[in-house]
């Protein structure tokens, strides 16, 4: 079959039925948090923790632990981490929404065509997300005040995995809210892949 | 030389044949075995205690917490006396609550209740000295209210125990003087003159706030212990009193010469009512009842000799006397005390208050030993009762009293030394919890290291399940508990931190872009932020004589992120926990540059969270009008 026959085909509605499933995980995932990051160390046996959300940072211990973590980093001249410096946390939300109504009209008009646009943007936008917070990361670490009473080497705070940094194991992590963009993002990508197989075999 | 050596050989001897005594562990009684004892006491690091114990500090003005088993020492809550140690008294709020003085004796803290048993909100304490009470909030274990000196009343010794869902704590003279207080009358006038007076402290049921709501003057009789009573007799206190002589002087002599001192039974229920209704006459600026004034709420009751403790048996049913004097305790009961008190079966009266006759109330009179002072009960059924002049603890079965008195004591075991208040868990609740008791002894006679004259006292912990009692370990403390209580951990659920979005006091700032210092005339208002590791301005310039205030805001949320705020040479020490605020108040009267320093030791920077006090001297140019200053880089 050839590409613009294919892009053009209209798809089944179990299909259909995945679009409009991945399409409602996207919103949800504004529910729950998109990382977690935890520090432990001897005086923090149950840890400092911080969750990363689309829209907001929320601190363990009902906030405490992030302006205890931005106390513990003003002592390296970090400035304190806060939501006002995640442009992301104020495009994300929009974004999903914006993805749900891409996914109603992929699964209402069901063409090939809308689930392709809507696969590379949906991918390309989590990309992006995920750079933006590498970036936010790396921008943290890297712009210490020079006057601070502990001097260290710029670093990025761990994405993913775990880190030791001076008494502290640093614990970093998707949450629920990254699977459910990832899950979503693979169902589009497993329905235009099947889809995709069908066609190259007629 | 020979012989010189063969004489001190043979008073070596001589010593090696003096009588020595081997630790006795009396009847039932036992020392637990060292390996057995440690297992049940031992508590892990990071392990937990299964009980709270609340003891009284005595004259140091103070409460102390521990836990149990481990008996380990947690905290002093200050009450009565300045502690710079959590700058109690220091502040302006906790100096006001003190007014002025700086000690009190606190004698017998008494947990809230609701139904008779304790529901963890409240610890209400006595000051034995100065006659007032104090409120312990169980949500941060600070003292919130000190009310009094209370009126007409002097030494509030039978205090500060609570009715079963309290309504009422209730406070008693130990020390009859002329009334109102400041009125002078000849200690030969000690008779006529010079009253008792007991009172009921109302406590509002949602906030714990505490106001005198009525009082009864009485006889000039030494009011001692309390008891309140629970389900049949939920509407009565009972108090126990020594010198029913009505003598001055030496005491022990003179109030040593009746074989029987007196309970009185007093109905609060009648009482409040009695003076909500008008009823008395104002004294002191409060209403006063006369016993005339309500008959049938108050009777008098003989006990053995010179008694401390009054103990309500968990139902309620029983009262038990410790005659300090008496080989034993006796047993009253509290129905047949209502059937004596409405058939009018009277031996007489004292200043209108009728006497009731002792056979008709007494149904035992256990042998439990020599110098009965306190009982307390478990969930057993079994009695526990300090024996200050055996040094022992004595525990017996309450009832059946059917004449065989002395079959019902089951254990001894001695303590040391001395045993005054001992507790056991919910002790003096409608369903005790049991299992430890803790005596506290009054003397400790080089059971610990020998640290000199200045002698700590001892607590015991004994353990009561099963027929006997175990001694299990042994801690020593301060000055001085006298009565304790004891509450399960699960019970209490107190803060970590003080929450920021809790606090609407105007003065509090919350980030160190908010300090500021403000002057109107010749007072300096400072808002000042400390939060790790820096304070908030770092430098307050005043002129000689200006009223300083200073409020300080521990920023911090995080748990243990305490901060002091100490002015060296203005004798000014504040420690504010996580999210507190605190204010303190001096006039800046001697001129020269004084550091303020954080003294609850904080962070790595500890050391470095420090600034200072510029006091321009009179004369000179003068301090700026107004300025802040932000915190120190890195920030």
């Amino acid at each position: 079959m050839p590409l613009a026959k294919w892009l053009d085909r209209v798809l089944g509605p179990r299909a259909r039925l995945a679009v409009l499933g991945a399409g409602i995980l996207l919103p949800l995932a504004a529910l729950f948090p998109l990382w977690r990051i935890t520090m432990f160390a001897n005086q923090f046996p149950e840890g400092l923790r911080l969750a990363i959300y689309s829209y907001k940072l929320e601190g363990g211990s009902g906030g405490a632990d992030l302006e205890g973590i931005n106390i513990l980093n003003h002592y390296i001249g970090m400035q304190d981490i806060a939501a006002a410096d995640f442009v992301e946390m104020k495009f994300i939300p929009f974004a999903l929404g914006v993805f749900l109504l891409l996914s109603l009209r992929t699964a209402l008009f069901a063409r090939v065509r809308d689930l392709v646009d809507l696969t590379v943007l949906l991918v390309y936008f989590s990309l992006f997300s995920f750079g933006a917070f590498w970036y936010r990361m790396h921008s943290y670490g890297h712009h210490l005040n020079p006057e601070a009473p502990i001097k260290v080497a710029p670093f990025t705070p761990p994405l993913f995995g775990h880190q030791h940094l001076a008494n502290f194991d640093i614990y970093s992590f998707p949450g629920p809210g990254s699977f459910l963009l990832l899950g979503a993002t693979a169902c589009l990508v497993v329905v235009l892949a099947l889809d995709a197989r069908r066609a190259l075999r007629t | 030389m020979t012989s010189r050596l063969s004489l001190i050989a043979g008073l070596a001897a001589l010593t090696a044949c003096a009588p020595s005594r081997t630790p006795q562990t009396g009847q039932g009684g036992q020392l637990a075995d060292a390996r057995v004892a440690a297992g049940r006491t031992y508590v892990a690091p990071g392990q937990l205690d299964e009980y709270y114990l609340f003891y009284s500090g005595g004259h140091s003005g103070n409460v102390f917490v521990a836990g149990l088993p481990s008996l380990r020492h947690i905290m002093t809550i200050p009450v009565f006396t300045p502690y710079p140690g959590t700058g109690y008294g220091f502040d302006v709020d906790s100096k006001q609550m003190l007014g002025g003085y700086t000690w009190g004796d606190v004698h017998h803290p008494a947990l809230s209740k609701t139904k008779g048993d304790y529901d963890g909100r409240w610890l209400f304490v006595n000051d034995n000295a100065n006659n007032r009470m104090a409120r312990i909030d169980l949500k941060d274990f600070k003292t919130k209210q000190i009310l009094g000196p209370i009126p007409n009343s002097s030494g509030n010794h039978g205090s500060a125990f609570v009715t079963e869902n309290s309504e009422y704590a209730v406070v008693a003279s130990r020390f009859s003087v002329p009334i109102p207080l400041g009125t002078y009358a000849p200690i030969t006038d000690y008779a006529t003159k010079y009253h008792g007076v007991v009172s009921g402290i109302k406590i509002d049921s949602a906030t714990g706030t505490m106001s005198l709501a009525w009082q009864i003057m009485t006889p000039p009789f030494d009011w001692d212990l309390a008891s309140t009573g629970r389900d049949v007799s939920h509407d009565w206190v009972v108090w126990t009193s020594y010198n029913t002589e009505e003598a001055t002087g030496r005491l022990e002599v003179t109030a040593s010469q009746k074989d029987r001192d007196y309970m009185v039974f007093v109905n609060w229920k009648q009482a409040a009512e009695a003076a909500a209704a008008g009823k008395g006459k104002i004294i002191g600026g409060v209403r006063v009842l006369d016993p005339n004034d309500i008959p049938g709420a108050m009777y008098l009751v003989p006990c053995a000799k010179s008694p401390h403790g009054a103990d309500f048996s968990p139902d309620g049913r029983y009262v038990v006397c410790n005659g300090k004097l008496a080989p034993y305790v006796t047993v009253f009961d509290f129905a047949k005390f209502q059937q004596a008190a409405a058939a009018h079966d009277t031996t007489g009266s004292e200043s209108g208050i009728p006497v009731l006759r002792f056979e008709s109330v007494r149904v035992a009179e256990v042998p439990v030993g020599l110098g009965p002072l306190h009982t307390q009960f478990d969930d057993q059924g079994y009695a526990y009762t300090s024996l200050y002049v055996e040094s022992a603890v004595a525990k017996w079965k309450v009832g059946p009293f059917d004449g065989h008195d002395s079959t019902l004591v089951v254990a001894k075991i001695p303590v040391h030394y001395a045993v005054g208040h001992l507790v056991v868990a919910g002790g003096d609740m409608r369903h005790p919890y049991g299992k430890y008791l803790v005596s506290m002894n009054k003397m400790s006679k080089g059971q610990h290291l020998n640290i000199g004259p200045s002698e700590p006292e001892s607590s015991e912990l004994i353990d009561i399940t099963g027929n006997g009692l175990t001694m299990l370990s042994e801690a020593f403390t301060e000055p001085e508990p006298h009565f304790a209580q004891i509450a399960p951990a699960t019970l209490l659920h107190p803060i970590e931190v003080y929450p920021k979005a809790d606090n609407h006091d105007p003065n509090a700032i919350w980030a160190a872009s908010d300090a500021k210092i403000m002057r109107r005339g010749n007072i300096v208002e400072v808002k000042l932020y400390a939060i790790r590791s820096y304070f908030s301005p770092s430098a307050i310039e005043v002129n000689q004589g200006d009223s300083v205030i200073i409020h300080i805001t521990n920023g911090e949320q995080e748990r243990d992120m305490i901060h002091g705020f100490g002015l060296a040479l203005y004798n000014i020490n504040v420690v504010m926990d996580p999210g507190e605020m605190k204010t303190v108040a001096f006039r800046a009267t001697k001129a020269g540059v004084y550091p303020f320093y954080c003294t609850n030791f904080c962070s790595a920077m500890h050391q470095e969270m420090q600034g200072y006090l510029l006091v321009k001297p009179r004369g000179g140019p003068a301090a700026a009008s107004a300025s802040t200053q932000a915190g120190p880089v890195g920030r």
